[in-house]
């Protein structure tokens, strides 16, 4: 065999390399994510929910929903960092939040049946956002407030703040915490997302 | 260097496990085999302690599994004509000759003819995934090359 032949060989085998394969993979993709959930694999499932404000990037573990954020930079590294590198993009597991979410933006819920897992949040924070999940839909409370009810009436900074850490945005309420000087205050997903989601509850 | 998240380790390695897969198996088995090497790697990820060389790893799980497809089909009787029609697959394999003298190699040949050429790895890499040496990496695709210059050119013959 000479060397010219030797090199056409070569050049056959090589066009496997160009043959498009990405959609047959995606799809493959999807079917191994089913199986891996349907096999108890999956830790962390992520997933995006669309809405008035914009995506919404929400993930659940067995336990309950993590995590709903606005914006997903990090979202995944963290995840895999502080529970389970097994996070995987599996919708179906997010369909009875999204259905939830749905409803809530469409106005025909006022409340949430979710049942949330605190594991991103612990101590002070976590006793903050626990007593924040039990403010009443339409209504509205202040840092100031919400420190005296967790027992520390002068650390309504630091209630700010454990606020302001909140992993499960919208299904517990942080939106419904207020300055008391006025106005709408902060919020991680932005000050106008915030007044929207107070409009809806029928709180402003 | 711990492990990025499954689904951004499942999407940066997606296409080339399974391109690897299609020239190992076929397109019809690349599917199988895929949900087959993810879900295996799946299983071992949070045990995974160096995330530095995934590539290497997965494609090694797939290697894997393509040996265990060409088993199970040497074990099964060829299929009858009467086994219902299988869906189209997705992916058109060119020059089905020489693939399927491709598919009849050894293993190792197999497994480093593609993944030089299909998968376009450096030696060291093909090595490192068959769990060998740059060395006899090199020397299995040279073995390779010519078990496939002589079948597939003999083949040629008789077609022409």
């Amino acid at each position: 065999m000479t060397n010219s032949e030797l090199a056409d060989l070569e050049t056959v085998l090589r066009r496997g390399a160009a043959v498009d394969v990405d959609a047959a993979a995606a799809a493959a993709a999807v079917s191994t994510v089913a199986a891996a959930d349907r096999a108890g694999l999956v830790d962390v499932a992520v997933s995006t929910v669309d809405s008035p404000i914009g995506d919404l990037y929400v993930a659940a573990t067995p336990h309950g929903l993590v995590r709903l954020a606005f914006d997903p930079e990090r979202m995944l590294d963290e995840l895999a960092e502080r529970i389970s590198p097994r996070v995987v993009e599996a919708p179906a597991r997010l369909d009875p939040v999204r259905r939830e979410l749905d409803e809530y933006f469409a106005g025909r819920r006022r409340v949430f049946d979710i049942v949330v897992d605190w594991t991103l949040t612990s101590g002070f924070r976590r006793r903050v956002l626990e007593a924040t999940a039990r403010i009443p839909v339409g209504h509205v409370t202040t840092y100031g407030a919400l420190a005296k009810q967790v027992g520390k009436p002068t650390a309504a900074r630091a209630v700010g703040g454990a606020v302001g850490s909140n992993p499960v945005a919208i299904v517990v309420p942080c939106h419904r915490v207020l300055p008391a000087a006025g106005g709408v205050g902060n919020y991680g997903g932005g000050p106008q997302r915030k007044e929207f989601l107070l409009e809806l509850e029928g709180a402003r | 260097m711990s492990p990025p998240p499954f689904q951004t380790f499942l999407e940066n390695h997606r296409d080339a496990v399974y391109r690897f897969l299609v020239f190992s198996v076929g397109p019809d088995a690349a599917d199988d085999c895929l949900q087959e090497t993810f879900i295996a790697a799946l299983r071992a990820y949070p045990r995974l302690e160096d995330g530095s060389n995934l590539r290497a790893w997965v494609l090694t799980i797939a290697h894997r599994r393509a040996i265990d497809t060409h088993r199970g089909r040497a074990r099964r009787p060829v299929p009858s004509a009467e086994l219902p029609e299988r869906p189209t697959p997705a992916v058109t394999v060119p020059d089905p000759g020489l693939w399927q003298a491709v598919g009849e190699l050894p293993p190792k040949q197999r497994a480093a003819i593609v993944l030089r050429f299909v998968s376009d790895l450096p030696f060291r890499e093909v090595g490192r995934i068959l769990d060998t040496s740059e060395a006899a990496a090199r020397q299995n695709v040279r073995e390779g090359l010519a078990h496939l210059r002589k079948e597939y050119a003999d083949d040629e013959q008789r077609a022409g």
